[in-house]
């Protein structure tokens, strides 16, 4: 599997560490209700099919990535930074 | 039929015609007392000890594809009973001693082997780790010795114990651990729950649960409407789709781990090694194959095979603890799908609809977890009421805070 980073092209998987799906961008406010944090943390869509998670390019520029992929085929179908992202 | 020697033998003496299939393949039915989702090792489990500890018999498993085609056709067989939490420890301490009873309860061969599992350490602070979590086990009734270097080499000469980068300072050395024929165990559930009058049905595969004000009715299928008042969902990779169905979103993500088998080997490697530094761990199969295995792949994943990154890990790994199985010729290799929990323990409990129930999170330890699975799950199913081994295996301790992360590793689905 190779992903292709919008700042250093096309690179091999293993410059990639993995964090989680997309929730981690949408952490609560501090004194959010325990259910909120716990949807945050823990609980996950965990689609079988496409999906968006968060990559960070390691041995690359070292930028969190926002990679929209397919769990069952593992195509990639965008990569985005997530300093960028539209909110 | 039950099977013995002389079985065996007399059929072997008439040319073999006299076995019959070893459970039927009934029609659904419209209703039944309980529908367990998912007929894996965990879901066959859970119907044998629901017809064999309290008597419910009406009963139907329903699996989309074949018996055992899931992931207890597709592991590498460890069993063991070596945890350290209150909560994990008992109920895998449970586990194990029904292993021990499982073949004379049954009355089928799960070539359960009893061979020793030894989990190396590489540095003082690791051994006062394994030394604590072998005093944990003893405590819990199990048994565990701790090994210095020149005691693992009498068990495993075969290791490199200079020239790694991990120098092999000794082991935790769990006598009764060992490994089991994965096929078997379902087959000997299967076989075992259809005796005692549990439908088995195959090619079923459930797209949707019926609820109505928050009690479960039944579920529908590609084989029709089935209705009950009492449904597991018992599916392990496929966890949150099916709890999906059901209006849950849980604490699981699925993630890919692999396993690999070489060309069969005269008899060369007694135990199952566990190299936790390298991410490594191997036992002989009876047949001869090496099985052999790592860790996840990492990513989220639903795809039936790995990436080629983990392999070469999980070879390098291979050789650098046991350099004499450089020459062994990998026959294949496989990837199964792993509900990860967000502590690495698993989730055996009611859900926010009467009469469903959920038994999943199993990370890659659920074969050795399928006896007492089944027996807790059917407890629960029965009663109403957790089993005691199983009581802190429940589905809000994220909410709660009560955890049970054996390895420390944190609150991420991909760390256990």
């Amino acid at each position: 599997m190779r992903l292709k980073c919008p700042l250093c092209g096309e690179r091999d998987r293993r410059e990639f560490h993995y964090y989680g799906a997309e929730d981690y961008l949408h952490r609560p406010e501090v004194d959010a209700e325990p259910a909120a944090w716990d949807n945050y943390l823990h609980l996950r869509d965990n689609p079988a099919g496409m999906t968006r998670d968060l990559w960070y390019h390691e041995a690359g520029c070292a930028q969190w990535l926002l990679v929209t992929r397919n769990t069952v085929t593992h195509e990639i179908s965008a990569v985005e930074l997530v300093a960028e992202r539209a909110k | 039929m039950r099977y013995s020697g002389l079985k065996v033998i007399t059929e072997g003496l008439f040319g073999n015609k006299g076995w019959k299939p070893a459970w039927r393949d009934p029609a659904p039915k419209a209703e039944y007392d309980a529908i367990i989702i998912g007929g894996g090792g965990h879901g066959l489990a859970t119907a044998f000890y629901l017809a064999k500890n309290h008597g419910l018999t009406n009963v139907a498993v329903l699996e989309k594809g074949y018996i055992g085609s899931g992931n207890i056709g597709r592991n590498t067989t460890i069993v063991r009973a070596n945890y350290f939490l209150p909560g994990n420890s008992e109920f895998y301490s449970h586990s194990l001693k029904l292993w021990e009873g499982l073949e004379a309860e049954l009355n089928y061969n799960v070539m359960h082997s009893q061979r020793g599992l030894i989990n190396l350490f590489h540095s003082d602070g690791q051994r006062d780790a394994f030394a604590r979590r072998g005093n944990a086990m003893i405590n819990q009734g199990d048994d565990a010795i701790l090994l210095d270097r020149e005691g693992v080499r009498e068990h495993l000469p075969y290791l490199d114990f200079e020239q790694t980068r991990f120098p092999i300072y000794g082991g935790l050395l769990h006598p009764r651990g060992g490994s089991a024929r994965h096929d078997a165990v379902a087959w000997g559930y299967a076989r075992g729950a259809d005796r005692r009058g549990v439908d088995l049905i195959q090619n079923c595969e459930v797209t949707g649960i019926d609820i109505e004000n928050g009690v479960v009715k039944g579920v529908q299928t590609s084989r029709g409407a089935i209705r009950a008042k009492k449904v597991a969902i018992i599916v392990a990779g496929r966890s949150s789709q099916v709890a999906a169905m059901a209006g849950m979103r849980l604490p699981i993500e699925s993630h890919v781990l692999q396993a690999f088998v070489t060309e069969g080997l005269k008899p060369v490697i007694n135990h199952v090694v566990s190299f936790g530094m390298g991410h490594f761990y191997i036992s002989q199969s009876d047949k001869g194959g090496l099985v052999f295995g790592g860790d996840l792949d990492f990513y989220a994943s639903y795809a039936s095979r790995g990436n080629l990154p983990m392999v070469e890990h999980v070879m390098e790994a291979g050789m650098t603890l046991m350099p004499m199985i450089g020459r062994a010729k990998v026959l294949r290799s496989w990837g199964g799908i792993m509900d990860m929990s967000p502590d690495g323990s698993p989730i055996i409990d009611k859900t926010h609809v009467e009469g469903l129930f959920i038994d999943c999170g199993w990370n890659y330890g659920g074969f050795k977890a399928v006896p007492a699975s089944g027996w807790c799950m059917a407890h629960l199913m029965a009663t109403g009421e957790s089993h005691e081994v199983a009581r802190k295996f429940r589905l809000n301790r994220f909410a709660t805070g009560h955890l049970l992360d054996e390895e420390g590793t944190g609150s991420q689905h991909n760390l256990h």
